[in-house]
């Protein structure tokens, strides 16, 4: 089976994790940090993503798209609140919002699948093989359409997406590896736009999760925000400026905030600057951690309330958690740990880095998938309730939260009118009383045949997989002839259109020769580079310390080159290296001969 | 979600109410299933007799859990209300590496098919069977064939409580909530959910009473006359504590609700 990667797609930064010899590990570019920041930005040389397009931020607010994760599986009155906010245009289509750049407009799944092709090929360069298989994983509380979001963008990547993963549950097959923990364990991640809490309990290489709780509006960039606010505020009051005509000086002030509250999580006090326009100067200010506290303390709290349902759900007490494992970039402030301290009440894990170790557990996940690891086994539960609309408006729930997955509940559908020819079902996802509190996620019209009332009696199945996604299926129980269902999920891309972009992206790319060949050139360098180390590694003592310095140097230019956007430029360096390490080559051919020789004699000799 | 056409045979309950739910509700009171699981004994892919309990012995191939089969027998286990938790979740994560999808990624369609229906199956299984309450019920409508009783008006020994109680929510909901009417309202509801909360406690007790005894009975295996009316009196003494423990239960989680 061909290699199947863990991919942690996150709101602020990606990262793609293999198995390594049954240890995950984090794939980075050569010198570069292994996350890529989900950030993509339409420049006019076309579509870039990562750290060159985090730059884009300020330059080009309006053609770079980040934290485009908070829109997936989303409408966009469902995002009405935040729109001022993001400088970029958003628009929507049949239920789907679509994100304005240049003269196209994309869906979130597409500019997903943009980061997803990154680290695609960032793998591929690494491994040097092609990558067609993934695990992505999701927070824990996304809801069906959000996981569908995502599913749909691994294919539009070219991706077969064999499993959506919950993130703090990939944390904890991260965790567990490492520490062969037995016991009740607690993972809070609190990354840049959501918040998840997932109960486990631990036991010879079961993982089972016994409660699941969050937000998928809550995280780092909520904390900015505040700040941001409140530089806004002050710019205002002081300079009379308003900065949010000015959609770059925007960017700059949330990126400001940022680096402040990041500085102070190891710092007491730091000082904010930032350019002003219109010829204003420097507005500078000095911010103490405390402040910061006093700033972040309500969204915090915010945070414990999920913690203790997902307590409740899962029928414990704070007392009987034995580890809590911190995941995300935002569990560093020291406000958080000390309120997940004070819960909890003990000191929390952070042995693992939080930026990696939900990619890290993805990896695990995908090599229990390709059958590299037996001896866990993760049992996850669907996050939120699922049920139907039922007589004036109530939800009738049919599976609960916090139930394992895969999980069915099975419901019989009759007619209450002779003659009636169909029944509509509207399936909703939530915990509230009323059909219109919760989320609508698909409607559909079950077919009947014809008969008098209350003699049809039609099963329709409803299934969560183990990707905690929703599958219906519908029998006519006097037939016995099952029945194919036509149905338009309420917020999210169709059959067809996932269909159209993936083709679609293959055209784009078609079109786009430069990135085409620059894509290719880049592939192909770093297979060079990683054959050239290898036989470095195995014959460098072949040639003399000259040669294999010179080579040594050629590997680095092609990595210069490589990272940069030149494919000609790979090209000529590659030409270099092969040139620099003809000799080294026909060195261990020559040994490899001559080793075959000796090992056919060695063989020869045991025979007997 | 992706709604699919497909027709996927997990367990079929031949419901004959018209708008209920089961979920994975299996099994009817037949005498002969253990003739039905024999019947099925047949590998679905080599056709090979079936000796093993889930898997073929010959080509090794994982089978359909029948749907006639009980989730007692599923684990392993008689059929009784006193149930070790222990060996229930043992058994439970043994069934699991047996089925779980994650272990089905290489193989067939079929085989994939019938990983996610077990597993779906053995999660409903595990979680009626895991707790007291939700595993007595399943043996009722084992035993006795019925589905829950589902109560509308307050048992008889708590209907003055209930009413009332009902009245001081309604009260409580139409006060102003700083008043000091709603404050005095509120302490009274915390002496009905005390009140409640106790009488919930008392049937929780004469169940474990009723269990013990169905057990025992059980364990004596008679075919007598005598035993087969003792059977019946404490199924019926089951249903109705079970009715009236989930009436007030409810009422306790509105009251809850309502007072946070
Ligand atoms: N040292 C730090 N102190 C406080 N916040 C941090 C620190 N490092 C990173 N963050 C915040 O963590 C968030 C990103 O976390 P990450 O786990 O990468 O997010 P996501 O999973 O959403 O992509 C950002 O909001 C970032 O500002
Ligand atoms: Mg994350």
């Amino acid at each position: 089976m061909s290699r199947i990667v863990g991919i942690d797609l996150g709101t602020t930064n990606s990262l793609v994790a293999y198995m390594d010899h049954g240890i995950p590990r984090v794939i980075s570019a050569r010198d570069e940090r292994a996350m890529v920041p989900s950030v993509v930005s339409l420049t006019d040389n076309g579509l870039i993503v990562g750290d060159p397009a985090k730059e884009h931020l300020t330059r080009n607010p309006e053609r770079t798209v980040y934290s485009v994760k908070r829109f997936m599986g989303k409408s966009l009155a469902d995002v009405q609140g935040e729109l001022a906010y993001f400088p970029y245009t958003l628009t929507e289509k049949g239920g789907v919002i679509r994100i304005q750049l240049g003269e196209k407009s994309y869906s979130p799944p597409q500019i997903s699948a943009m980061i997803l092709k990154e680290l695609k090929l960032r793998a591929e360069a690494f491994l040097g093989e092609s990558i067609t298989k993934a695990v992505i994983t999701v927070p824990a509380y996304f809801n069906d359409s959000q996981r569908q979001a995502t599913k749909d963008a691994g294919m539009i990547a070219g991706l077969e997406v064999l499993r959506i993963i919950n993130e703090p549950t990939a944390a904890s097959l991260a965790y567990g590896l490492q520490e062969k923990t037995q016991g009740t364990i607690a993972v809070y991640d609190l990354g840049g736009g959501t918040f998840d809490i997932s109960i486990l309990k631990l036991k010879n290489g079961i993982f089972e999760v016994l409660a699941t709780n969050g937000d998928t509006h809550l995280g780092g960039d909520d904390f900015d925000q505040q700040i941001a606010d409140l530089f806004l505020a002050e710019i205002r009051a002081q300079y009379g400026l308003d900065l949010s005509t000015h959609p770059d000086h925007m960017q700059a002030v949330r990126l400001e905030a940022e680096r402040t509250k990041i500085r102070l999580s190891s710092e007491l006090k730091t000082t904010a600057s930032l350019d002003l326009p219109d010829g204003k100067g420097r507005f500078t200010r000095e911010l103490t951690r405390d402040q910061l506290d006093g700033l972040c303390t309500a969204l915090v709290e915010r945070t414990l309330g999920p913690c203790r349902l997902a307590l409740n759900d899962s029928g414990l007490a704070p007392g009987d958690i034995d580890e809590v494992g911190l995941v995300g970039g935002s569990t560093r402030m020291p406000l958080v740990r000390q309120r997940v301290r004070t819960l909890f009440g003990k000191q929390p894990h952070c042995e693992l880095n939080p930026d990696e170790v939900v990619a890290l557990g993805a990896a695990v996940q995908a090599d229990i998938l390709s059958g590299g690891t037996t001896d866990m086994l993760l049992l996850d539960v669907t996050p939120l309730s699922l049920g139907i609309e039922t007589m004036g408006g109530v939800m009738s729930s049919l599976i609960r939260r916090n139930t394992t997955i895969p999980a069915s509940a099975k419901e019989m559908f009759t007619t209450y009118v002779d003659g009636q020819t169909g029944v509509d079902i509207h399936i909703l996802q939530g915990e509230r009383e009323l059909a219109k509190d919760n989320r609508s996620l698909a409607r559909f019209r079950l077919k009947v045949p014809p008969l008098p009332a209350g003699v049809p009696r039609i099963e329709v199945t409803f299934l969560i997989d183990a990707n905690g996604i929703l599958n219906v299926m519908a029998k006519d129980m006097r037939t016995g002839e099952t029945q194919s269902i036509e149905v338009k999920p309420s917020y999210g891309l169709s059959d067809q259109e996932v269909e159209r972009m993936i083709e679609d992206s293959f055209k784009f790319a078609a079109d786009d020769v430069s990135a085409r060949k620059l894509i290719e050139a880049r592939l192909d360098a770093g297979a060079l580079i990683i054959t050239t180390e290898k036989s470095l590694a195995d014959g460098g003592h072949l040639v003399s310390a000259e040669e294999a310095d010179t080579i040594r140097a050629a590997v680095a230019t092609l990595t210069t080159a490589k990272d940069g956007t030149d494919p000609r430029a790979i090209r000529a360096r590659m030409a270099d290296l092969e040139q620099a390490a003809k000799g080294l080559t026909v060195a261990m051919l020559d040994d490899s001969l001559k080793q075959g020789l000796q090992g056919k004699k060695v063989s020869e000799v045991t025979q007997e | 979600m992706r709604l699919r056409g497909i027709f996927f045979s997990l367990s079929e309950r031949q419901s004959m109410n018209a708008h209920t739910h089961s979920t994975d509700d299996r099994c009817e009171n037949t005498d002969d299933r253990r003739e039905l699981q024999m019947a099925r004994s047949m590998c679905w892919h080599c056709q090979s007799e079936m000796a093993g309990e889930y898997f073929c012995d010959r080509c090794v191939k994982v089978q359909p859990v029948s749907k006639d089969l009980d989730y007692f027998t599923c684990f392993g286990l008689p059929r009784r209300l006193a149930l070790d938790p222990q060996t229930l979740e043992t058994k439970f994560y043994e069934l699991s590496r047996a089925f779980h999808p994650d272990f089905y990624q290489n193989k067939s369609d079929a085989e994939q098919t019938i990983s996610l229906g077990n597993s779906a199956m053995l999660n409903t299984a595990y979680r009626t069977l895991r707790d007291p309450i939700q595993r007595a019920e399943y043996l009722l409508d084992l035993e006795a064939g019925s589905v829950k009783d589902i109560r509308t008006t307050p048992p008889a020994d708590l209907f003055e409580e209930i009413l009332d109680l009902q009245d001081t929510l309604d009260e409580f909901r139409a006060s102003e909530r700083a008043s000091e009417h709603a404050s005095t309202l509120r302490t009274k509801l915390h002496a009905d959910r005390a009140v409640l909360e106790q009488r919930q406690r008392d049937m929780e007790a004469q169940l474990q009473q009723l269990f013990s005894r169905w057990d025992a009975l059980q364990d004596r295996a008679e075919v007598t006359e005598q035993a087969r009316v003792e059977r019946g009196r404490i199924l019926k003494d089951m249903r109705d504590i079970l009715s009236n423990r989930t009436y007030v239960k409810n009422i306790v989680n509105d009251l809850v609700a309502t007072i946070a």
